[in-house]
């Protein structure tokens, strides 16, 4: 299996994840599309290491899923105390600052 | 290989409607499908501790968190179709697909060599290999991600906690208010009636019957009210289920005529 098959795929999951996030509107839903870049650069790291013959890329991904963690975990609480105060979850409604 | 051209395809299908969706619970299962099969491709690339990491870190735990916060936040609470900046979504769906173009382009010209293979890097065993790797050359970032995550546990705790506005309410305050209630009001201060006491069943849609035999809506749930689930009684309920019960005490006495007895049953 070809590392160049892996990548577009990587490339296409990271490229709908990012659509993913310029178009929806529920917070939850762009947070879930932001996780869905995270794997697919996972994908791509996975790939790669494969291709050295080292390990340093599961590594990588190793540490990316640490992270992806901490930030869901921290993301999830913003959008629940976010909730809590103005009843939606919709990031157009998050839009103090501008005025 | 096989793997690879069965979940790539359904991957791709799962993500784009992960996106397309409206309800924000068929999103989170529809990335749970990508998050799986992702696992079993590290699986099928030689990473077997990664495959076991990605299911149970982000399919067990992210994915259960994303759908722990969804019920709390509400279950229906989907996207307005309403756009806040004219044309954005149009506009972002173009910028999505020139960008996709540009990485697949990008990476169909870069010339790869042969893969090498994990073979002699696994030799040892996937997870001793990378724990070498880990407890060896990364220390560092891996212990300052202890104190990353515990940043992030406590980030999460300041986040999520409410402060009490009022002082909590305990029950010689309920049954002060109670009081006060009856006192202003006339509020009984009783417990509410349950439902059908004095009427011909006792389910909880079937309103208890006041002696003068007309129903009580107190008695029956208000949301079974608005449902317009509450069943309907007649004044006659009363005579009837005092005629029936005598039946079953009685079997010699007459079935009617206890209509001077009311409701004294």
């Amino acid at each position: 299996m070809n590392t160049e098959h892996y990548l577009t795929l990587s490339a296409l999951l990271f490229t709908i994840g990012a659509t993913g996030v310029l178009v929806r509107r529920n917070a939850i839903v762009v947070f879930m599309s932001v996780e869905l870049m995270l794997n697919a650069t996972n994908l791509a790291f996975v790939s790669f290491s494969r291709a050295h013959g080292q390990l340093d890329g599961q590594v990588a991904a190793f540490f990316v899923m640490v992270v992806a963690a901490a930030e869901v975990v921290v993301g999830l609480a913003i959008i629940v105390a976010i909730f809590r105060s103005r009843r939606s979850a919709s990031v157009d409604d998050a839009s103090l600052l501008k005025y | 290989m096989i793997a690879f051209w069965v979940l790539a395809p359904l991957m791709v299908v799962a993500a784009l409607g992960m996106v397309l969706v409206r309800k924000a619970v068929h999103s989170a299962l529809l990335l749970a499908v990508v998050m799986v099969s992702l696992a079993v491709l590290y699986a099928a690339q030689e990473a077997p501790f990664l495959f076991a990491v990605q299911i149970i870190v982000y399919t067990g735990a992210i994915l259960m968190l994303f759908l722990f916060v969804l019920m709390l936040v509400g279950v229906d609470s989907s996207d307005s179709v309403v756009e806040t900046i004219p044309g954005q979504r149009l506009a972002a769906t173009a910028v999505g697909l020139l960008f996709g173009l540009l990485l697949v382009l990008g990476v169909a010209q870069a010339t790869l060599s042969a893969s090498v293979g994990l073979g002699e890097a696994n030799a040892d065993g996937n997870v001793d290999a990378l724990a070498t790797l880990l407890f060896g050359r990364y220390i560092l970032a891996f212990e300052i991600t202890s104190a990353l995550l515990i940043t992030a546990a406590m980030g999460a705790m300041v986040l999520a906690h409410r402060e009490r506005l009022s002082p909590k309410q305990r029950q010689s305050d309920f049954a002060a208010q109670r009081m006060r209630d009856y006192a202003e009001s006339g509020k009984h201060p009783g417990p509410l009636p349950v439902p059908g006491v004095y009427a011909r069943h006792n389910a909880v849609d079937t309103p208890a019957l006041l002696p003068d035999g007309s129903p009580s809506s107190i008695s029956v749930s208000r949301s079974l009210q608005s449902r317009g689930l509450v069943r309907t009684s007649s004044p006659t309920d009363v005579e009837r289920t005092t005629a029936e019960l005598d039946a079953a005490l009685d079997p010699d006495a007459p079935s009617a005529g206890h209509v001077e007895r009311g409701s004294g049953r």
